[in-house]
């Protein structure tokens, strides 16, 4: 029982922070502006190497410097929305899904040519597990990402409920005519959905390397299982992406515990396999997700 | 340069050119004619070389194999298997946006790749599969086999462009680009857009599958870094856009151009001192990711734009017939 919490529960969760967080950009980018935002991955990847960066100037604690990640992927989505994605908002969507393609190629090998190839951790050192209740031991790592997480899907609830901005951009995702007839600001709706990605996504990328390294394919590794979490949550719903994340990791993790016998029940080299196999079933069966979102 | 290097030199940059050829034109029969959005062609490239190689190879106990059948065999083993893979994608797709497409056609890519690195009976793993064959391996030895597997290379690449302008024009063609340009109203006419569709994912797949075949043969060693979705789905993605869309001679073109791009700047950049050398790579592969943006925003028809052939009614005929 300890065993599974340990090694497989926390973990499992603490994937499912990763995924969640960057499942939401993708989900409202999908849900807002119609298409599948395939550099979503690599901005995250960004994030983390913003924060690398500032770690290098300002040697504290790496989850304070975020914020340093935050505002380099904020700046590099709109300024990639600016230039690339907006001059094809006219064309098919499939057109920016091109063009987010090819981005993501800029920012990967942006990411490498600036900091190099090579895996880089955050901080050297062995931290010392919490224990709780004496027989649970788990890393203040996975325990700072499930409790931001939670913050983050309790913030984004209130922003999206309670403030005019948040309700303009659930409406854009649900009707975009109508909105747009109702004289909701567009732009202002589409510039929030950037920041809002952007800012989530570096979070993302901030706790996906401080678990493993900093690597420039961190982010396009990740980007697989986070359309399953964006699917299965139901593409537009924020929430539901929340939810669909942390259900894409703890399949993803859970199918290598050793349910049946002693060998794991997958493979852990097949865990992408995974979210892959969800994604088909879901785009087989239930399209629009588990939470009703859009099916487009 | 002495003028021998320098050919063979050329044939090499050809036969790859070829290859990237035949991917060229199987996206273009996917996205040019078809409207398909594939972003695993990965995945069925690396397919069609493993099976390819698989059925060609003598036997050895590292992998899967012993068949030795003749190449030819296992290039059409490949079309299938790699069309098989096609089906099952296309199948579950593309009634959806074309998003989703790119989403399931890049998870196949994924599982694919992940089959290849840990399936060591069958693949051998990461140590990969050596001593493929050549074909008319008889024909020539030492780099003159290059001059012959250039020629044959360059034979199925007529061949498909040959097929694939056939299709382009019949009927068949004609209905898939009226899918592609207006779903609701191909569909009004009593296109079944679905069938259409998935015939069109498989019977690109299955040239990607020759193509990666073709790949395995060349280097008669093959291992998963074969499949790496920078230099095969990328770069595919870039010649098709460059080089025109639903334009067939313009896949050519595309893929010829900037395959040539590609590896005369490699020839350059290896000369600069070590710690740029490696870096290199990363500013082509950013310069290749802008140039697709600049296609994408300017020359959106590419080099050689598509070219619909004429629409005839039959009260037209005998005007025809005098021009």
């Amino acid at each position: 029982m300890s065993e599974f919490v340990n090694f497989y529960l926390f973990p499992a969760l603490t994937i499912g922070s990763i995924y969640a967080l960057g499942a939401v950009g993708i989900s409202m980018i999908f849900g807002i502006l119609r298409f599948a935002h395939f550099a979503h991955g690599d901005l995250m990847t960004v994030g983390t190497y913003g924060i690398l960066a500032a770690l290098a100037l300002f040697p504290v604690n790496p989850l304070l410097l975020i914020p340093f990640g935050m505002a380099l992927t904020i700046f590099a989505a709109l300024f990639v929305d600016r230039f690339f994605y907006r001059p094809l908002r006219d064309l098919p969507t499939i057109y920016t899904v091109i063009a987010s393609f090819g981005i993501a190629l800029v920012f990967r090998s942006l990411a490498q040519l600036v900091w190099g190839s090579e895996n880089q951790v955050f901080s050297t050192g062995v931290r010392p597990p919490l224990v709780l209740f004496d027989t649970f031991r788990v890393s203040v790592l996975h325990v700072q990402a499930i409790v931001s997480t939670a913050v983050i899907a309790v913030l984004l609830h209130f922003f999206l409920t309670a403030t005019r901005t948040g309700r303009s951009m659930r409406a854009v995702a649900d009707d975009p005519e109508l909105a747009e007839v109702s004289g909701l600001d567009t732009a202002r709706v589409v510039r929030w959905t950037w920041i809002i990605g952007a800012a989530l996504a570096a979070i993302a990328g901030a706790f996906a390397a401080l678990n493993t390294s900093a690597h420039p394919n961190l982010g396009w590794n990740l980007l697989l299982p986070m359309f399953a979490a964006a699917i299965l949550g139901g593409i537009g719903k924020p929430m539901g992406a929340m939810a669909g994340g942390f259900i894409i990791g703890m399949a993803e993790e859970l199918s290598s515990y050793h349910w049946i016998g002693d060998s794991a029940l997958i493979s852990p080299s097949y865990k992408t396999a995974v979210a892959f196999v969800i994604m088909i079933g879901l785009l087989i069966f239930k399209p629009q997700g588990l939470f009703k979102g859009r099916l487009l | 340069m002495e003028l021998t290097g320098l050919f063979f030199y050329l044939v090499s940059l050809l036969i790859f050119g070829g290859i990237y050829a035949l991917l060229c034109l199987a996206l273009n029969i996917q996205w040019g004619m078809g409207g398909l959005f594939n972003a695993g062609i990965a995945g069925f490239f690396g397919v069609g070389a493993y099976t390819s190689a698989i059925l060609t190879t003598a036997t050895s106990d590292k992998h899967l194999g012993g068949f030795s059948m003749p190449v030819p065999i296992g290039l059409v083993g490949a079309a299938i298997v790699a069309g098989l893979a096609g089906w099952a994608v296309a199948r579950i797709c593309v009634r959806l946006k074309s998003d989703y497409l790119a989403m399931a056609s890049i998870g196949i890519a994924e599982i694919l790749r992940l089959v290849i690195v840990n399936e060591d009976w069958l693949t051998n793993g990461s140590l990969g599969m050596s001593r493929i064959p050549r074909p008319l391996a008889d024909l020539a030895t030492g780099r003159m086999a290059d001059v012959v597997f250039l020629g044959f290379v360059w034979l199925i690449v007529l061949m498909v462009f040959l097929a694939s302008s056939r299709l382009y024009d019949s009927p068949w063609g004609r209905s898939l680009r009226a899918i592609r340009d207006n779903e609701a109203s191909a569909s009004a006419v009593g296109k079944d857009v679905e069938k259409f569709r998935i015939q069109t994912f498989v019977i690109g797949c299955a040239v990607m599958g020759i193509a990666g075949g073709l790949s395995a043969h060349y280097f008669r060693f093959l291992s998963p870094t074969a499949t790496d979705p920078l230099l095969v789905t990328f770069l595919v993605w870039v010649m098709l856009m460059a080089g025109g869309s639903g334009n067939n001679k313009g896949a050519i073109l595309g893929a010829l151009s900037i395959w040539t791009i590609w590896s005369v700047t490699e020839i350059f950049t290896n000369r600069l001192p070590p710690e740029w050398a490696t870096r290199s790579s990363f500013i082509r592969m950013l310069l290749v990711g802008l140039l697709l943006q600049v296609v994408l925003q300017r020359f959106r028809a590419g080099l050689i734009p598509e070219k619909s052939p004429p629409v005839r009614f039959a009260d037209e005929e005998p005007q025809r017939d005098k021009g």
